[in-house]
């Protein structure tokens, strides 16, 4: 028995890419629930409350106030809490350094943020897939790298 | 003494099943037309302890036909990448269809319709997946990996490891390895 959507989260502080990234699910052919927050703090306050719902995949812009991208991912793999969620990296920075350093942190996915609406359904198409692969048939979340 | 009983037979299946999903613990929203949305997901065990206690009520969980032969094609294709180097040169579309007793078209656009990813796409991520294993826990070599899963060369599966994952299958490697170090660090 399988559910029949998927539950994405996104924190990031600006309001373009918000939008961009909701309507871009929009268009998907898998079914979303897409959830935004503003920031590091608001979405970690959420997580922590009793009722959240935990998204399959967690994307996490790396600059935002207040609490970054790396804050929230640090607080996040201390809690085995959050196991099950994939945590995917979507930021303007492409450095090595970054990529490199996040992954080793325990994100899943790093997604270069694209500069087009196309890009950008085709990459979140891609993350969902494979990550519906995931999940649905218990492969193992610890070597689950996907840069894009 | 006789008593006269009016049921709403709506209410009382919906009072059932709200009532049993509570007992459970399980966070839930009641669809109506014998649709229940479940707000967590599910470990095996639990559904199955749910769904005999609904059987008493003559409440069955309907299984959907169609993912059930997904699942087979599924488990038929793990199979056959974890044991390749049993199945020499044995071509999946022929695997598949001999397994499983039905055309390669048919199961092909079946699966399609089902996972959003096509079989080959499957075979590939199982592949790499199985490829990442033996990186990790066996240590062998890319070489080895590639003459063990059938790639015609190195080359083929390093270009296909990368185009998968975004990755090469070094940094994979090097990655996992440091990932390990920081968490027996923090451990420690």
């Amino acid at each position: 028995m399988q559910e029949d959507y998927i539950n994405i989260i996104l924190a990031d502080d600006d309001a373009d890419d918000r939008m961009f990234f909701t309507d871009a699910f929009e268009e998907l052919k898998i079914t979303t629930k897409v959830k935004t927050f503003n920031d590091g703090v608001e979405l970690m306050d959420y997580l922590h409350t009793d009722d959240a719902v935990f998204p399959n995949v967690l994307f996490l812009d790396l600059n935002m106030p207040r609490k970054s991208g790396l804050e929230c991912l640090t607080e996040i793999k201390q809690s085995d809490k959050f196991n099950d969620m994939a945590i995917a990296i979507y930021s303007t920075s492409a450095s090595e350094e970054d990529i490199e350093k996040t992954f080793v942190m325990g994100a899943n996915i790093y997604i270069k943020k694209p500069n087009d609406f196309k890009t950008l359904k085709k990459v979140l198409q891609e993350v969902i897939t494979i990550n519906w692969q995931y999940h649905t048939n218990g492969l193992n979340k610890d070597n689950f790298l996907l840069r894009l | 003494m006789k008593l006269h009983l009016k049921f709403d037979f709506n209410a009382l299946c919906r009072k059932v099943l709200d009532d049993k999903l509570k007992e459970h613990g399980i966070k839930h929203k009641i669809l109506g037309f014998g649709e229940i949305e479940l707000l967590e997901k599910l470990s095996d065990e639990r559904l199955e302890k749910l769904s005999n206690e609904l059987n008493e009520y003559c409440i069955e969980i309907v299984e959907n036909q169609k993912s059930i032969l997904v699942q087979k094609i599924k488990d038929a294709i793990t199979n056959m990448v974890f044991n390749s180097d049993t199945n020499v040169n044995l071509k999946a579309s022929a695997y598949l269809a001999d397994t499983l007793g039905h055309s390669y078209g048919y199961l092909s656009n079946l699966f399609s319709e089902v996972t959003y990813t096509s079989i080959e796409n499957f075979i590939i991520i199982q592949k790499i997946e199985y490829t990442k294993q033996l990186i990790i826990n066996e240590n062998l070599s890319l070489t080895e990996i590639a003459f063990k899963l059938n790639y015609s060369s190195v080359a083929h599966l390093s270009t296909q490891f990368k185009n998968t994952t975004g990755i090469t299958p070094s940094s994979f490697q090097r990655i996992i390895t440091k990932r390990r170090e920081l968490i027996q660090n923090q451990t420690n």
